[in-house]
């Protein structure tokens, strides 16, 4: 089971910070097949949200394939995210290690480096849409 | 969807002010409606005509599809939890469960019971020894335990500390899911509401502001800023809530169902927070009346 939080601060709607939590878990493999998520009353009673948010995200969830709700059991996970791309992580960060060093000796700072990635990643985004 | 309340250019006044006026409402069922605005705004009112306890000097309301206290029926479909959570000192907690057995045909005491329980209060005590939060739980209690299909409390956390009101809100959300009831609750701050609330009304000077889902206001409401510009060369669609100028730079925000793509404004998206705040502060500025007229002309 695991255990829901929200960050007041974040612009992420609550909705959408459930869904990405139980999509983290899945990635991690801290949730598997078969496991229960939180019943609403239990999210409700725990972070003081509107039941309405928990449901939503729990249908979005539903919707992408990753839990069915067991009507009067509760929402279980029939699917794991933690697929074969995990093992692409680590050359990956390899490249992108290579690349922050390349940035650094161009003179780069922190910010510099965020917005640049920010905007490329941005833009890489809106291109697919288009 | 079916509608909780519905005001048609509702208004009260209280001998030469009016406390609330021109209010035109549509609040669908099965939500949590925020009801903010600052104190004096005519929040109180507006609940006090939606229980029946005002009655209206203009206009109408309907609560559930019946008129406000009209007959025992409605009494009982709708549950109302006053400003500062009022019990009676003088009784004891069990006696308030025994008033409310008495004065509540669809009373449900096994869930009263299992609360005061769960909640840890002696029922023996009398409710003016309990602390603000115990009252104010019992109070809840009391809505609860009725089973209305409406709950509409007043104010309910104003006077508790953080942590009385965490768990207030904590009750009232597991009732929500437990009993499926729809809920308005009023409040100054709009941070009590954010995370309970799925429907917003914004009252300020007696006049509704903005009503409507809280995701979908997000989502048509956009910070703009850029080079100064005059607000009326905006796109008809934008609708302005407020703007300030320096001698160099706009900031205005608006309100559009279209997404803003003119590239020489930047965009930012709102929190509920700014967003509020900001009709709170934008009901003085002055061209706003305009725009609104013209969107309706359009």
């Amino acid at each position: 089971m695991i255990e829901f939080h929200l960050d007041g601060r974040s612009r992420v709607s609550p909705y959408q910070q459930l869904v990405q939590q139980v999509r983290n878990a899945l990635r991690l493999d801290l949730l598997r097949e078969g496991d229960q998520l939180p019943t609403v009353k239990d999210v409700v009673a725990s972070l003081a949200i509107n039941p309405n948010t928990v449901l939503k995200a729990y249908r979005e969830l539903e919707h992408e394939g990753l839990v069915a709700a067991r009507p009067g059991v509760g929402t279980f996970v029939t699917r794991t995210l933690a697929d074969a791309s995990l093992a692409a992580h680590g050359p990956l960060r390899r490249d992108l290690e290579r690349w922050l060093a390349k940035a650094r000796r161009a003179g780069l700072d922190e910010e510099s480096i965020e917005a640049l990635f920010t905007t490329t990643f941005r833009g890489a985004a809106q291109e697919d849409i288009a | 969807m079916s509608t909780v309340m519905r005001a048609e250019g509702l208004g009260k006044k209280y001998r030469r002010r009016w406390a609330l006026s021109d209010c035109t409402l549509d609040v669908p069922a099965g939500k949590v409606v925020g009801l903010v605005g600052p104190n004096g705004a005519g929040k109180t009112t507006l609940l006090n005509l939606a229980v029946g306890l005002l009655p209206p000097t203009t206009g109408s309301i309907e609560v559930l599809g019946g008129r406000p206290a009209d007959g025992p029926e409605q009494l009982a479909r709708v549950g109302f939890v006053a400003q500062d959570t009022p019990t009676y000192a003088g009784l004891t907690v069990d006696e308030h469960l025994r008033l409310g057995a008495h004065l509540n045909p669809q009373w449900d005491d096994a869930v009263a019971r299992d609360r005061i329980d769960r909640l840890g209060v002696d029922p023996g005590q009398r409710a003016g020894r309990l602390s603000g939060g115990q009252r104010a739980q019992l109070a809840l209690t009391l809505g609860i335990a009725k089973r209305p299909e409406l709950l509409i409390l007043d104010e309910p956390v104003a006077s508790l500390d953080p942590l009385a009101r965490r768990e207030f809100l904590q009750d009232l959300m597991e009732a929500v899911a437990e009993h499926e009831l729809s809920v308005i609750l009023s409040s100054h701050l709009v941070s009590d509401l954010e995370r309970v609330c799925d429907h917003l009304i914004v009252l300020v000077d007696s006049r509704v502001q903005v009503a409507g889902d809280i995701e979908t206001l997000l989502s048509t409401h956009h910070l703009l800023t850029g080079a100064r510009r005059d607000p009326h060369t905006l796109p008809g669609d934008q609708q302005v809530i407020s703007a300030s100028h320096t001698d160099r730079q706009s900031s205005l925000l608006v309100r559009s169902e279209a997404p803003v793509l003119d590239p020489s404004w930047t965009v930012t998206e709102l929190g509920l927070e700014d967003l509020v705040l900001a009709y709170m502060s934008g009901s003085k500025t002055v061209d706003r009346g305009r725009r609104a007229a013209l969107e309706v002309l359009r």
